[in-house]
């Protein structure tokens, strides 16, 4: 596979699970996301894959989870009111470290909103959604291509870390139709042994082999609490702190490798435009056109959602103005001045359920610029 | 391999289960382990997956590859196990509250589906765990937790649920007579498609002891409310009305109306 081709957000997320080994795919119909569904359908009965339409959003999820426990790379697709039913599902793919990919298409909320417009508002939910103390990884796209690349991401980072990651998208992108390259990615492979007993963090080697149903593990997969090898530990402080700890920490301790991030004319800008997704496109018509006529702004573009590397962001952003452009109330906002200091935040926010436009960006990062003075 | 014997599936480092003296789900997870060992299954491709609730523990202390998911979301990720892995055995098993409240949606689905699953349901009409609320299966006039002036809804037949929804076999034991009930998990474990069996248990912690029934006493009153399917036929109807057939429902020789 090394194609050009003209093809939609949706469709290209769908490509690239096929190509990162997905094998399963479990969903329920809901818009803006059900493009992914109809494609996993036609594709994995092909690749000797199984396609499974459940009863709700719940159902989905927990098939994935049980498909990955029988070895099979898994993915689910929704969009906000799906995405909240998943929730506490996702909870249980931390706590049992399950490997699955769990793609949300962003449309206007909360509750049923509007169904056919893009937002972004799923952010703080796909980071903090389930209860309890916990990290994953969440990735964003704000191209056909692009979306294509970070399913593939998804599905490697899910199976080196063992966790659940979010793709978030919007409806623009995932109804977009571009040009896109889909050119093979590297895929990462589980690790399905040794059987030594131990299959479940803390272990000194990190994070542990995962060994699929049938194979003689005698596997003990529980979303209570347990030592490695998979002993509900119901009563134990000790157990409980250290899984917590192990359990955000496999995350967070890898959060400078897996920030993935694009910065253009930052080094001499007086204000840095800090945006994702499908907002990116418009904050970067907007930075384009600001440098043509001489001001200082330059821009940039978190892929990876989170975890956020303070680090660097510091080395990128130093001590310059931002502002953050977004389609909901300043979520990412929120996030980037718990870790830069929230005096330097600006946001022009947008949610009305239509795409920002280069323009009110351009307008805002002028305002913002007078403002410093 | 095949186990040789039912004691090979005990899971003896997590032993033992926490199961209140008195308790039907020691009966049933031994009824499991043998039935599992007569049908000369391979213990290491049968899966167990449970979801939350005192009968959900039941799987935790078998020796099989084993699932323990969020309370009622055990079927959906039997599913997924089940639809990737056809050499695999996949039983589910939980409570009334679990697989028919919480989890009811999963649980008619997968009947009309008929995924090849055998779910197993530990019906002691109420919420044990959680300190004795009603359940679907909570019959009328009783009290609980949360119905302190007696439940004044109408209760599930689980058995006439699942019928409805498609089951191609569906069977009813008592671990009262636990030989009984091993034959019917046998039989439900030789079914191809989707096989459901309600097996009817005491809660003497949050039942028997409201109702003042010691646990033997409790048992008892079971085992006499409980008629085999051929003699519950030939029972004069306001007979029938009290008591509970049991033997396989649909799916066996017996088939035939029961409700
Ligand atoms: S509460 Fe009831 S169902 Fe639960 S273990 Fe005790 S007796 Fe058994």
């Amino acid at each position: 596979m090394d194609e050009r081709v003209l093809i939609q957000g949706n469709e290209a997320v769908a490509r690239g699970a096929i190509h990162a080994g997905c094998r399963f795919f479990a969903g329920y119909p809901i818009t803006p996301s059900s493009e992914i569904m109809h494609c996993m359908a036609r594709t994995l009965p092909e690749v000797g894959g199984v396609f499974f339409q459940a009863e709700d959003e719940i159902a989905a999820l927990a098939a994935c989870v049980g498909a990955s426990w029988a070895g099979f790379k898994s993915m689910t697709a929704t969009s906000g009111p799906g995405f909240s039913l998943m929730q506490e599902e996702i909870g249980y793919a931390v706590m049992t470290e399950t490997p699955v990919v769990i793609v949300d298409v962003g449309r206007a909320g909360p509750s049923t909103g509007q169904a056919t417009k893009p937002a972004q508002g799923d952010y703080l939910q796909a980071r903090f959604g389930s209860h309890g103390d916990y990290e994953l990884v969440v990735l964003s796209a704000w191209s056909v291509e692009e979306a294509y690349r970070e399913t593939v991401r998804a599905f490697n980072i899910a199976e080196e870390l063992r966790c659940p990651v979010v793709l978030l998208l919007d409806e623009a992108v995932g109804h977009l139709r571009e040009d896109a390259a889909l050119v093979p990615l590297p895929v990462t492979e589980r690790r399905k042994g040794p059987l030594g007993g131990r299959y479940f963090g803390p272990t000194p080697e990190g994070v542990a082999p995962m060994p699929p149903f049938g194979s003689g593990a005698r596997l003990h997969v529980t979303g209570s609490t347990h030592d490695p090898t998979g002993r509900r530990m119901t009563q134990d402080p000790r157990v409980q702190g250290e899984l917590v700890a192990w359990l955000s920490e496999k995350v967070l301790g890898r959060r400078e490798e897996l920030f993935r991030y694009e910065a253009w004319d930052v080094d001499d800008a007086e204000l840095v435009l800090v945006s994702w997704g499908i907002s990116a496109r418009a904050a970067r018509a907007a930075q384009l056109q600001l440098r043509q006529q001489g001001y200082p702004v330059g821009l940039f573009r978190p892929i990876t959602l989170w975890p956020l590397a303070p680090a660097v962001l510091t080395e990128v952003l130093g001590d310059r103005e931002v502002l953050v452009v977004e389609m909901n109330r300043g979520q990412l906002a929120h996030e980037l001045s718990a870790m830069l200091g929230p005096e330097r935040i600006r946001t022009l926010t947008v949610t009305d359920g239509r795409v920002i436009s280069p323009g009110r960006v351009a307008e805002a990062a002028l305002a913002a610029l007078e403002g410093r003075g | 391999m095949r186990a040789k014997g039912w004691r090979e599936l005990i899971r003896e480092d997590f032993w033992p289960p926490p199961f209140c003296p008195g308790c039907g789900h020691g009966i049933l997870m031994g009824a499991i382990m043998r039935a599992i060992v007569q049908t000369g299954l391979d213990p290491s491709r049968v899966a167990l997956v449970a979801g939350i609730g005192c009968a959900g523990w039941i799987p935790t202390y078998i020796a099989c590859d084993t699932l323990h998911t969020p309370h009622g979301r055990a079927i959906p990720h039997a599913a997924g196990i089940a639809l990737t892995r056809p050499d695999l055995r996949v039983i589910v098993i939980g409570g009334d509250g679990d697989l028919s409240s919480i989890g009811g949606n999963h649980l008619i689905h997968a009947a009309r589906r008929d995924l090849p699953l055998t779910v197993l349901c530990a019906n002691n009409a109420i919420y044990g765990m959680t300190g004795g609320q009603t359940s679907p299966t909570t019959p009328p006039g009783e009290r609980t937790a949360t119905a302190p002036r007696g439940v004044g809804e109408r209760p599930f037949d689980l058995c006439a649920l699942v019928a409805g929804a498609g089951a191609g076999f569906v069977a009813r034991g008592t671990v009262v007579r636990p030989q009984a009930l091993e034959g019917l998990l046998g039989k439900a474990l030789g079914h191809p498609g989707f096989s459901f069996v309600e097996v009817l248990t005491p809660c003497p912690t949050q039942v028997g002891r409201r109702k003042g029934l010691s646990p033997v006493d409790h048992l008892r009153t079971l085992g006499e409310r409980t008629v085999p399917l051929a003699r519950w036929r030939t029972l004069p109807s306001e007979e029938r009305a009290a008591r509970i057939p049991v033997g396989i429902l649909r799916g066996g020789d017996e088939e035939g109306s029961w409700t």
